[in-house]
């Protein structure tokens, strides 16, 4: 890939590394067609809704400890920095840090689709600063602004003068893509432009920097990176802009899901020479000890982290191989966006269940640096397959394969997404937390709440009973592809 | 024009999409880009027969930005009666088809003659905000569902509150204020939540009367029934919380539906019988405790700001201080609003000041002073401000993270003890 850090405007994935959002067949249908390259998404005649791409790239951003995120838009556009308020609130007190991060819209109305705003927008700018004095200051289009040609990156040239932190224009528009991953793309890139410093001179650290959500394992992974004498920096959430501004000097990337790290984590190789720890996610034993393995390799600590890991598989692997008798047998259907989809079915595969259809919400080809994502490549290398299909949570699709299934459970991670397979009478295993099955102890904790999910079927078979669904007898009929098109 | 929204307290105008969903049975389609439905709905409340999730969208992108989206609006439509169960689909429509000029109500009007119901609501983002989507939303069932009755139902009354979901309590509130109609002798009729829907809707134009309990929100949907069908309206503008105004909206419904005098006091004594029961039985909590002064704040939208404000000033004896509406109240409404506010028992009048900018909001309370630990009942955005002043706090309007809500209600008599039991519910969980 090339990162151009001049431009703050930056491709789509579709464009950028070919990611598609509908498909249905095999994985391995799936990952031999991303290989020849002849693998091409479909569109649909019917969607139902998703995500935006701005929500993902602002409320990255909107972790960042006492910065100002301006959504130049109508009020829609900035509902956003309610959740972000709350969560920048909660999520220092955690850590027992502060944040000041602003979140402000500006309430863009139909006089301003007509004869534009920018000069507001200016006003909007300096007075943000003048009030919370943020250490960067993060301006942000929406589909209106984009459309009608507001020049954000002009007024933040005109305002750079007056302004004595890092500004950047960040382009969210949310038509441009459907996948909302794009929007982690974006947050980077404007970190990357506006914020990260090349390195300092002789600046040799042991840091590593983190690429995560809501960092919940935080402690007990300073706790095992002490032990390597590695020291990680958590990204985006809680992070500060001193920190941010020296991600170029740290020892490696890495990160917890493929979707969100791999565009940070590929740039800061490309240009600050950063090794980006490539390898299948610490989702379970296998993808634990593969990562901690590459961890060891990039950073020249093979030797105390393989004496690591002999210690901790003598701690857990007896106990994991008790609860995977349980599981035998038991099958699951999930959906997720792709980072975590083809991590989460090897998990399942390690504990012994079966897959029966894995839904990702979008697929990457191939990451920027070219290659295939580690975690298909696994599956392919051990033989693994099964139905799997590409739609960006179109929950009709969802429902028809689980009515035609029938599973043990569905396991997802996005709001929204649980209700429907309770209705459904299939138990759900939510996976929010994206430590869920990290290492270890947790891949443990992962295999026995699925035990206890599938066990107690009370409340799903009690809500399933009792509610309809609104779906038409007609389409339960129909295939999952009925509405799939080719892409012209 | 545009402007600095700091800590802002409401969505755009496609955000009454969330007043479609509250339709029981409704099925809102989007015209939009593909996260407006998630971003306009609240993640608590929400998993309903339909949820924001499932909304059919076209998920307009980049080529229908510069080739137009009607085939793909057509289609979603189209099959949307085909995939989805509904009574009613409601096509709304965001910005981009607005400002590239698709004809969206020309494509729904393809759709007049399906069995069931799809409308068309133009709701563009920037057309307003969720107040005036929600009456956007409701003017559209007036236009293109409902003719004029001459058959007429004795004693229906057609009751309009606030906007569901944007009101954490809009479902309990709307059963209260049902429950006091009833009480009454008449026969209320709402359109919002659990069993109301189409049926409910198809019941309108044969009420007696429309009664809009709300400062200013859906004043014009009342003005337009009566022009289009003949329903004359009356307008309360004050949402009744506690004994006082309970009493007071009794006595005017009653006296404008023509319900006898002996049986409007009847209720009222019942009622207020009880609700004086529990104030006695609690009132040294309210006296005898060292951190709730006199002075409060409310940071709300018109009806909670005023009928909050008329609640403890009227019933439980407080002081207002400066009261904060933040919904962007149209300012042909905000003259009467403020006299509103300045009409209290013993003189007192309260500065109302309609504010939407958060910042501004917040330097006034602190300079304020409260007399002691200062009262704040407001958004999230609220909270971590009065902990800074050791007041108290209770998240009573959008944004809310701070409480789940199912059905409670602070409409009525009980909603008054309610109220009250959640402002006292934070008070002793400290000593002082």
């Amino acid at each position: 890939m090339s990162v151009n850090l001049n431009n703050s405007n930056l491709a789509t994935r579709e464009n950028r590394i070919g990611s598609i959002t509908g498909y249905v067949g095999t994985l391995k249908d799936l990952a031999s067609k991303s290989e020849c390259g002849t693998l091409k998404g479909c569109s649909r005649c019917f969607s139902q809704s998703s995500t935006c791409l701005s929500m993902c790239g602002l409320s990255q951003l909107a972790g960042i400890r006492d910065v100002a995120i301006i959504h130049h838009g109508p009020a829609g556009c900035s509902v956003t920095s309610a959740g972000s308020y709350y969560m920048s609130k909660v999520m220092s007190k955690k850590r027992n840090v502060t944040s000041n991060t602003v979140y402000v819209g500006t309430d863009m109305n139909e006089n301003d689709t007509i004869f534009g705003s920018t000069r507001v927008l200016k006003d909007v700018i300096l007075k943000v600063n003048e009030r919370y004095s943020p250490k960067a200051i993060f301006v942000s289009s929406s589909c209106a602004t984009g459309i009608i040609g507001e020049d954000i990156d002009s007024i933040v040239d005109e305002v750079k003068e007056e302004i004595s932190v890092p500004i950047v224009a960040v382009h969210c528009e949310g038509f441009k893509s459907r996948i909302w991953a794009t929007g982690f793309d974006i947050s980077d890139h404007a970190v990357l432009q506006a914020i990260v410093q090349p390195p300092r001179e002789n600046a040799k650290t042991n840091k590593i920097a983190f690429k995560n959500f809501f960092e919940s394992a935080r402690p007990e992974i300073i706790e095992m990176f002490k032990k390597f004498d590695l020291d990680p920096i958590f990204l985006y959430c809680n992070s500060t802009v001193e920190e941010l501004s020296h991600l170029s000097e740290c020892i490696a990337t890495t990160c917890i899901c493929g979707t969100l790290g791999n565009y940070l984590g590929n740039a800061l190789e490309e240009k600050y020479n950063v090794p980006y720890v490539r390898s299948i996610n610490q989702c379970g034993i296998k993808g634990f000890e593969t990562w901690l393995r590459e961890i060891g390799k990039v950073t020249n600590r093979s030797e105390v982290i393989e004496e690591y890991i002999k210690e901790q598989r003598e701690i857990y692997l007896p106990q994991i191989e008790e609860v995977k008798k349980e599981l035998q047998g038991l099958t699951a259907v999930l959906g997720m966006g792709p980072g975590y989809t083809f991590e989460v079915t090897r998990v399942l595969n390690e504990l012994g269940i079966k897959v029966v259809w894995a839904l990702a919400w979008h697929y990457d080809k191939k990451y920027e640096n070219g290659d295939v994502p580690p975690s298909m490549k696994y599956l392919l290398d051990n033989d693994i397959d099964f139905e799997t299909s590409v739609a960006d949570q179109q929950n009709y699709e969802v429902m028809n394969i689980l009515n035609k299934y029938q599973p043990d459970m569905y396991l997802s991670r996005h709001p929204g997404s649980t209700v429907w397979a309770i209705k459904n009478g299939t138990p759900v295993v939510f996976v929010a937390d994206e430590y869920t099955m990290f290492g270890y102890k947790h891949t443990l904790e992962f295999a026995k709440s699925i035990l206890d999910a599938t066990r107690n079927r009370n409340f799903e078979q009690n809500l399933a009973k009792r509610s309809k669904l609104p779906y038409t007898k007609w389409w339960y009929e129909q295939n999952v592809d009925a509405f799939l098109e080719e892409a012209k | 024009m545009a402007k600095l929204l700091d800590k802002q307290r409401y969505k755009c105008a496609l955000g009454a999409m969330q007043s479609v969903q509250a339709i029981e049975r409704a099925l809102p389609i989007l015209h939009s880009g593909p996260g407006c439905a998630q971003k306009l709905s609240e993640q608590i409340g929400s998993s309903g027969y339909f949820s924001p999730n499932i909304f059919p969208c076209t998920s307009i992108n980049e080529k229908d930005v510069v080739f137009g989206g009607v085939k793909k609006l057509n289609s979603t439509i189209e099959k949307s009666l085909k995939v989805i169960d509904a009574d009613m689909y409601v096509v709304l429509t965001g910005c981009i088809p607005e400002i590239v000029g698709d004809d969206s109500g020309e494509v729904v009007s393809r759709f007049n003659e399906e069995e069931k119901p799809v409308l068309y609501v133009p709701t563009a983002g920037f057309k307003g905000n969720n107040y005036k989507g929600h009456e956007q939303v409701v003017d559209s069932i007036i236009d293109q569902f409902l003719e004029k009755s001459e058959e007429k139902e004795a004693g229906l009354v057609n009751i309009w509150a606030d906007v569901p979901y944007q009101d954490l309590f809009w479902l309990g509130n709307l059963r209260e204020l049902e429950n006091l109609v009833r009480e009454l002798g008449l026969k209320p009729n709402t359109i919002f939540g659990y069993k109301r829907g189409i049926e409910n809707i198809k019941k309108i134009p044969k009420a007696q009367f429309n009664l809009l309990v709300s400062p200013w929100v859906g004043l014009s949907n009342v003005k337009k029934m009566e022009r289009k069908l003949g329903i004359p309206y009356l307008h309360l503008k004050t949402l009744p919380i506690g004994a006082t105004e309970t009493s007071k909206f009794l006595r005017e419904v009653g006296e404008f539906a023509g319900v006898s005098k002996e049986k409007i006091e009847s209720v009222i004594k019942e009622n207020e019988d009880y609700y004086y029961y529990l104030i006695e039985r609690y009132a040294d909590l309210f006296l005898e405790n060292r951190v709730i002064n006199k002075q409060f704040s409310v940071i709300a939208d018109a009806q909670y700001s005023l009928g909050i404000t008329k609640f403890l000033v009227n019933d439980i004896g407080l002081i207002p201080a400066k009261q904060f509406v933040v919904d962007d109240t149209p300012k042909k409404y905000r003259k009467e609003i403020e006299e509103e506010f300045k009409n209290l028992n013993y003189g007192i009048k309260a500065e109302a000041s309609f504010e939407t900018d958060g910042y501004l909001i917040h330097e006034e309370i602190k300079k304020h002073d409260y007399h002691g630990y200062p009262l704040i009942l407001g958004g999230y955005y609220e909270k971590e401000l009065t902990e800074d002043l050791k007041g108290n706090f209770l998240n009573i309007s959008w944004p809310v993270q701070d409480k789940v809500v199912f059905d409670s209600s602070y409409v009525g008599y009980r909603g008054g003890i309610k109220l009250l039991e959640d402002i006292y519910t934070v008070a002793v969980q400290r000593f002082n």
